[in-house]
């Protein structure tokens, strides 16, 4: 395995520590926002649409692309709207 | 120049980090939601401006980058704003759909520019392949629960589906490990395998009851999770590694969590609905007694000169937009002096924290939520028990009936107050599809009607006292 390979499998397994230890103690009322907010954070997958729209050369690849941009817009716009929205409501209370 | 990029994208890792722990706690969530928005905002902007390929040059296609960009934007936004907070669940499966199916497309592209010239590569194979499925398996799934969200799509689960289900997957597999060890290769192929993904997807999500979504829409999260880590993969891409990564481990364990509030474990939950497709029918005991309707008035005099009121909301008072006229009665049964609290079940609703949203929308004192487990031992000092549209968290089978498809599952014993009243449109079982013994209980009676009508009834009941 090169170390490239290798830094990132170290990078991977300690993301996943990570996650499991950001989630462990929250407590249920903030599921559904949480569950929304990492969605939309999942939504970095754009990144990989803008790159393949940007290589893009024939028509077959600018059109997928094309729906993969807006596709991975509609995620992160969408998903960081609807976890704002969730939001406000705790927010009045404070 | 070149080390712009990747600090840009390091920072987009850490805000999204800082931003997931902040959604964890009610005072920082909204702070730690546009951290992380600022962040994905660096991210893509710095890899439209910064981004060199392998060949050194920047990306092409601006305008159209941008076309996607604003068109995404406007639809994503639009929909996120008209949505009612009743439907928020049903919205992030599908724009977590969306994330699973860009990640698919991502892929194909991929595999069909791929230079056939070049020796075949099992580790970038397997990358492409891995997006391909899982954003595949997403996006349909994703699409099945929303449908079933918004009530469009029935549970269906068919004799036999079992094999079929199986069938569909090791042919998932087997073709996949044939791209890997490049036995078979081209686009053809990759969209005979994308189409069993998508398949797969709908095969799995469409016998899983309806009452379980949230916690399939927070399975396929951490997917979709998944899939965009391929991409990092794919294009050495940091950002998108951590975000997925992170995502993919956050929302299993997220997902564990949440078949723990119900006692059952993911197994069961997801390969439940298959088991008992033979076993259907005869599962739950036949329900005999009879029921007690009580007035709007009758009611209010009950609760106005009751010591302790509890209110346990259901998904009734979502639909109903009922939560507003709730708080009313709240105020109005404290100027009387009464005590009012409500119990709020960790699944209530459509998704766990659902109910909590709902009321504090309409501006219910945080400290009045009271989790299930601290209000339990309560019931038995309660005078009077409301329930608003509540009725799988309230069904003592789930104690009592170990045959019932809710056994098992922790519960809010409002029976052992002294009165239950339940507010309910008809005497249709609950979103479980199952009877329930509470209605005929000696001590529960039935107030009929839409919920926010008769909770404006009790409101002008109570202040006419």
């Amino acid at each position: 395995m090169d170390p490239a390979t290798l830094s990132i499998l170290y990078l991977v397994i300690l993301m996943i520590f990570l996650g499991i230890e950001l989630i462990s103690h929250v407590p249920s009322v903030l599921h559904t926002p949480l569950m929304s907010g990492a969605n939309a954070i999942h939504g970095v997958v754009i990144i990989g649409s803008i790159i393949v729209m940007g290589e893009a050369t024939d028509v077959f690849s600018m059109v997928l692309g094309f729906i993969a941009v807006i596709l991975g817009t509609l995620n992160v716009v969408g998903g960081f709207v609807v976890t704002n929205r969730m939001l406000e409501m705790f927010k009045k209370r404070q | 120049m070149d080390s712009i990029l990747p600090i840009l994208y390091l920072l987009a890792s850490v805000s999204f980090i800082l931003g997931l722990k902040m959604l964890g706690s009610p005072a920082t969530a909204r702070r730690g939601n546009l951290i992380a928005a600022f962040g994905m905002g660096l991210a893509i902007f710095g890899t439209i401006f910064l981004y060199k390929g392998h060949t050194g040059g920047h990306l092409h296609n601006l305008p159209l980058i941008f076309g996607g960009l604003v068109v995404g934007t406007v639809i994503g936004m639009v929909m996120a704003k008209r949505v009612k907070m009743t439907a928020m669940p049903q919205m992030v499966s599908f724009f977590n759909g969306m994330g699973g199916a860009c990640a698919a497309l991502i892929s194909l592209i991929e595999e069909a520019n791929r230079d056939m010239a070049m020796p075949h590569d099992p580790v970038h194979s397997l990358t492409v392949i891995a997006g391909l499925v899982i954003g595949g398996v997403s996006f349909s799934g994703s699409m099945i629960a929303f449908g079933k969200l918004a009530e469009k799509i029935k549970d269906l689960s068919f004799s036999g589906q079992q094999i079929i289900n199986i069938l569909v997957l090791a042919g998932i597999v087997v073709m996949s490990a044939m791209f890997i060890m490049g036995s078979i290769s081209g686009l053809t192929m990759l969209l005979v395998l994308c189409t069993l993904a998508l398949a797969y997807g709908v095969l799995f999500v469409m016998p899983i009851g309806g009452a379980d979504m949230p916690v399939v829409i927070s399975l396929l999260n951490s997917f979709t999770g998944v899939a965009a880590a391929c991409g990092g993969f794919l294009y050495d891409n940091m950002v998108m590694l951590i975000g997925g990564i992170l995502v993919g481990s956050a929302g299993t364990i997220l997902t564990i969590i949440m078949c723990k509030a119900m006692n059952r474990s993911l197994f069961n939950v997801l390969f439940g609905g298959l088991m008992s497709a033979k076993a259907a029918s005869g599962t739950s005991r036949a329900v005999v007694g009879n029921i007690r309707e009580v007035s709007a008035t009758d009611a209010a005099v009950l609760m106005a000169y009751a010591k302790q009121v509890v209110i346990v909301p259901g998904y009734s008072l979502a639909v109903a937009q009922a939560q507003h006229t709730c708080h009313q009665l709240e105020l109005e049964l404290e100027s009387k002096g009464v005590v009012v609290k409500y119990a709020v079940h960790p699944v209530a609703g459509r998704m766990p924290g659902h109910m909590n949203v709902l009321l504090a929308e309409a501006d219910v004192s945080y400290d009045k939520l009271v989790e299930m487990e601290e209000i339990n031992p309560e019931f038995a000092t309660t005078d009077v028990v409301l329930v608003v549209g509540a009725n799988d968290v309230v069904n003592p089978a789930a104690k009592t009936d170990p045959d019932s498809p809710i056994y098992g599952m922790p519960i809010l014993d409002v029976e052992s107050s002294r009165q239950v009243i339940v507010m309910k449109r008809s005497m249709k079982a609950g979103y479980a599809g199952i009877e329930n013994e509470l209605f005929y209980r000696p001590n529960t009676s039935m107030l009929f009607g839409d919920a926010k009508k008769s909770l404006a009834a009790l409101v002008n009941e109570v202040k006419a006292l």
